[in-house]
């Protein structure tokens, strides 16, 4: 083997791995849906469930609030009800399906729903400047409200 | 469980496409210094509710006593404003609105029920706060106003509060009115934005529940200018972009052909509706 050829095998290794450590990450795009919902952790990291309490409760990130009422939140004031009560989701929905309505809903339910899709780049038209091609909640913050979304039984 | 779950999907989507579901207007009425306020009316043809109503029903007690009684209600102050304006020489000609139009109860009655109407000269809807800077340029010798400066807000109320009462009923039938009110209805059903929502999606599908603390109510215009008790006298063009601005979108200027396109729909959503200018809302 040649020098040269050394030198760009090991520049195509090197590049391959970063986007391999990337790629354990699933891009919004290459989200997997099956009839079970989205089976496979989006970055392989469990789920916070403390963490995902604070997504889904903060305003600039979840905001689920705005639209479904959680009895697990009643110190929070205003739970709207565009969406059910999330009371006992968890004996409603098992993981996978849980993690597919927080990513994009829309595959879930209808076209139609109200429920953004929190990991998802289907978005509207003429996105603000700030929030091109991203996703309104990043992986983990996914894998950490689906986490929270599990502690809500019946 | 994969029956069950599956189950639940179709469960989930059966309400979803169960379209409108039960709204809760209060059910009072509304008088102004012994003025009747239409807050419900029968919707116009090709309306999909059969019933349109005032966003009045859909606030507090305690918003709503504010607005009936014209001592209490916060935007009579933009009102007074707008009269001392209406009066002022203002240009090269030497002239105020007054100079012309003389007593606006008597020509300004009904303008406020029935713009945006169609505008030969720039072959587009004019709304009033374009009407005022029209004849600010044409006929006063006088620079426009830009958005929201220089008392528009105010004048616009004063203009519209002559015809506090009167059902809005706008002509679509002149110039090119019907296709600004498709294009208008496009838009109003265009999801927008990072939090992908159009105007329908919370005004017309989720319309009479909460969205956190607001009671969503069929976004009608028929109250603006609107003096909101958290943030004061609010223009329609500045409401449109808030409630753009929160589906995490760019915000169209105002009076682009976009939100004259939306106006000019958005009124017709509420026709028959009396005009409440100047509304007040939380
Ligand atoms: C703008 C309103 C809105 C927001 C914000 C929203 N949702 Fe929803 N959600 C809905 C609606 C509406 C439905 C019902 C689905 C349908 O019929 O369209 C729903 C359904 C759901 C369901 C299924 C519930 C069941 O019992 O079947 C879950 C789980 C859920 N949402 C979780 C969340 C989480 C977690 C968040 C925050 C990350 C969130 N939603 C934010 C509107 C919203
Ligand atoms: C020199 C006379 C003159 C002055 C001053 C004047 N206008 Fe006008 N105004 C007109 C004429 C002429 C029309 C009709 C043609 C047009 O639409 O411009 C009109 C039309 C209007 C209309 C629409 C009436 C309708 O029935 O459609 C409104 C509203 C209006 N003016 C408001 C104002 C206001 C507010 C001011 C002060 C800022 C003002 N005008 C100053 C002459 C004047
Ligand atoms: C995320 C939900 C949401 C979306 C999307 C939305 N709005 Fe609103 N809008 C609100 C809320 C909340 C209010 C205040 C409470 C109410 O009257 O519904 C409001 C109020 C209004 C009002 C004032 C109503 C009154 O009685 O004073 C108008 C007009 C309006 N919206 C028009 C629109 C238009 C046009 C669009 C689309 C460009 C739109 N909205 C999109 C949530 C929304």
């Amino acid at each position: 083997m040649t020098r040269r050829m050394k030198i760009t095998l090991g520049a195509i290794a090197a590049v391959a791995l970063s986007t391999a450590a990337i790629a354990s990450e699933a891009s919004p795009d290459a989200v997997e849906f099956t009839d079970d919902g989205v089976a496979v952790s989006l970055t392989g990291v469990a789920g916070d469930p403390a963490a995902g309490a604070e997504a889904f409760k903060s305003r600039k990130l979840g905001n689920c609030l705005a639209c479904h009422a959680n009895t697990d939140m009643s110190k929070e004031l205003f739970h709207g009800d565009v969406g059910p009560s999330l009371d006992g989701v968890a004996s409603r929905w098992e993981e996978p399906m849980l993690r597919a309505i927080v990513v994009n809903s829309k595959a879930v339910f209808t076209d139609e729903t109200v429920m953004p899709g929190f990991y998802s780049l289907n978005v509207g038209q003429h996105v603000a400047k700030d929030f091109v091609g991203k996703t309104i909640l990043t992986a983990q913050q996914v894998e950490d409200v689906v986490a929270y979304l599990g502690t809500l039984k019946e | 469980m994969k029956r069950l779950l599956i189950a639940g999907v179709v469960m989930a989507a059966a309400f979803a496409g169960s379209g409108p579901v039960w709204a809760d207007p209060v059910d009072d009425t509304l008088e102004i210094d012994g003025t009747p306020i239409i807050t419900r009316a029968k919707a116009p043809e090709g309306h999909p509710f059969d019933e349109v109503y005032s966003g009045w029903l859909f606030r507090e007690a305690e918003t709503r006593d504010a607005e009936r009684d014209s001592i209490e209600n916060p935007g009579m102050i933009a009102v007074e404003d707008g009269e001392v304006l209406w009066n002022k020489v203002e240009g090269t000609a030497g002239k105020s609105c007054a100079s012309c139009h003389g007593d606006a109860a008597e020509s300004m009655k009904g303008i406020g029920a029935s713009f945006p109407k169609w505008d030969a000269d720039s072959n587009k809807p004019i709304n009033v706060e374009l009407q005022i800077n029209k004849c600010r340029t044409e006929q006063m010798g006088a620079e426009p106003l830009a958005f929201n400066k220089g008392g528009q807000q105010e004048l616009t109320s004063y203009i519209k509060h002559q015809s506090l009462g009167m059902p809005v009923q706008i002509d679509l039938t002149q110039g090119d009115m019907q296709a600004w009110w498709e294009k208008g209805k496009d838009l109003y059903y265009t999801r927008t934005g990072q939090l992908n929502l159009a105007c329908a999606s919370c005004h017309e599908v989720a319309m009479g529940k909460y969205i956190r603390a607001d009671h969503l109510s069929q976004g009608q215009v028929n109250g603006f200018p609107t003096y909101r008790l958290k943030s004061g006298l609010t223009s329609l063009h500045q409401r449109f972009r808030g409630c753009i601005r929160d589906t995490r979108a760019e915000q169209p200027k105002a009076f682009s052909d976009e939100l004259m396109a939306l106006e000019t729909y958005v009124t017709w959503r509420g026709t028959g509706l009396s005009v409440e200018t100047p509304s007040v809302r939380q």
